[in-house]
């Protein structure tokens, strides 16, 4: 096995209860755990930008109180709140005079949510989405510093331009969610319709996927202006049609950094991958071991290798236990673009580990050999130096970890 | 007038648990505070001017649904986060 070279790693980590990090020797032999930042408040992503390593952005909301986002320019070290965290236009003021612009179909739907109490209310409310929470958050492109995007819950688009202070709406996906038929839902299942796995091409800052839980994967080729679902191949056997367009339940969707037009999803309904432009996602989680299943939340890919990948997998039969299947925690990889996975459990519970990986919460470092690490549902982290073949707990107790992301220091 | 804020908003108030603010209304004293305490607002108050699920603002001990509520200035006003959850 060749020697880890000389970095020090840092993992960035978001939890239930707030945030951590924690850093390793340069041989990654020691970490020590720092925090917690913002100790209470919901940390659902903690970053780091990969063209600045001082610029960090957290999305936080605390149990009582709205959602927001906290970021840093000097790597942690301070913090300040979004003087504009992401929001949704304000809805026009409604009076009790009809708009005669608007049609009989849109003004019955702009007063439905009278009817249902979820929106607008009497005395001046107003109708219209609210972000509830914002759910993710990824660097802009290369050629755009100081660009970040996020997503939401209600799935929801923003991007700042200064690095995390003044956030403005994606008015071309958003509009696009508004009006397509189940993609603005709240409050669905566990956690709600989420935006996620926002993917820049390398390439062309225009180029972008996107994904909603329960709602599918989308690609523009406009910087955000006009989306096209791109779910073909994709199972989504809780729903009524199984051919339908979107409606899909992506858990992660990760674009491989050295070949862009490689595409590895974890969905609700397996695992896929999708070279472009080819138009149909393969499911390659039939090569899974049949004991283990192919459902989850996170996969990860080799940076340097396209056809490497891990998965975490979960119980996702009956009830949805979201659980280790069998109490017996392991990763899994593939060499080959997924024609094959093999196990990996050396130094993960044998039995009774009944935890899981969500979606943010596993990664891998740029380190040689590279590492691999994922954070727990009981606030574990663990940590493989040998590319996933094995496994050490670099730190236990904390809250429920939601994301970790992984820096040379 | 008076106005109580409550434990989980004092980051914004620098600890204090009582400040001055004012306004002809809920919704204008809520901007007086965001002005001098300024993020504070929205995290009570949603963009569409609704109030976030688990707050609740008291007006002399009443609760009001709207900050299209009318203030006097003489009056005390308690924001209070609902206990919930665990």
């Amino acid at each position: 096995m060749a020697k880890p070279q000389g970095n020090r790693v840092k993992l960035l980590i978001g939890t239930r209860k707030g945030a951590f990090t924690l850093t390793s020797d340069p041989v990654r032999s020691t970490w020590n755990l720092e925090g917690p930042l913002y100790l209470g408040h919901i940390v659902h992503h903690y970053m780091v930008d990969p063209r600045d390593a001082n610029s960090q952005v957290m999305a936080m909301k605390a149990g009582h109180l709205g959602p927001t986002v906290f970021y840093s320019k000097d790597a942690g070290k301070t913090w300040k709140e979004s003087s504009k965290p992401p929001q949704f236009p304000k809805a026009p003021e409604k009076s009790g005079t009809p708009d005669p612009d608007k049609s009989l179909s849109e003004m019955t739907e702009s007063t439905k949510g009278d009817q249902t109490g979820k929106e607008g209310s009497a005395d001046g409310a107003k109708d219209g989405s609210a972000v509830d929470l914002v759910f993710w958050l990824t660097p802009g492109h290369e050629s755009q510093p100081g660009v970040w995007y996020a997503g939401t819950a209600p799935p929801g688009m923003f991007i700042t331009t200064d690095g995390g202070d003044t956030w403005a709406p994606v008015d071309g996906f958003n509009k696009y969610c508004e009006t397509s038929d189940g993609l603005h839902g709240e409050g669905a299942t566990p956690g709600g319709q989420l935006t996620h796995s926002i993917l820049i091409d390398p390439r062309d800052a225009k180029h972008m996927y996107v994904s909603i839980s329960v709602g599918g994967t989308f690609e523009t080729t406009d910087a955000g202006a006009t989306w096209t679902p791109i779910n073909k191949g994709i199972q989504a056997d809780f729903l009524p049609d199984p051919d339908t367009p979107y409606g899909h339940d992506p858990h992660f969707v990760v674009m491989h950094p050295q070949n862009p037009d490689r595409l590895y999803q974890q969905n609700h309904c397996g695992i896929y991958r999708i070279d472009r432009p080819d138009a149909k996602w393969v499911r390659i989680g039939d090569n899974m071991p049949k004991e283990a299943g192919d459902i989850g939340f996170p996969i990860v890919v080799h940076p340097h290798d396209v056809d490497r990948a891990w998965v975490f997998p979960m119980d996702g039969t009956e009830v949805w236990p979201r659980t280790s299947p069998g109490g017996r925690p392991a990763v899994y990889e593939t060499k080959d673009g997924g024609s094959s996975w093999h196990r990996h459990d050396k130094g993960l519970p044998a039995e009774h580990g009944y935890f899981t990986v969500k979606r943010q919460a596993m990664c891998a470092d740029a380190a040689v050999p590279l590492g691999l690490y994922f954070g727990t549902t009981c606030g574990e982290v663990w940590g493989s130096l040998d590319e996933g073949a094995s496994y050490n707990c670099l730190v236990r107790h904390l809250p429920e970890i939601y994301s970790i992301t992984a820096t040379l220091d | 007038m008076l106005v109580h804020i409550p434990s989980p908003l004092r980051s914004y108030t620098k600890g204090a648990s009582k400040v001055d603010a004012d306004g002809a209304s809920v919704d204008e004293l809520l901007n007086h505070l965001d002005k001098q305490f300024p993020g504070i607002k929205f995290r009570m108050i949603d963009e569409q001017s609704r109030m976030r699920q688990h707050i609740k603002i008291f007006v002399n001990k009443e609760t009001v649904e709207t900050v299209k509520a009318p203030l006097k200035s003489a009056d005390e006003v308690h924001i209070i986060c609902a206990l919930s959850g665990g």
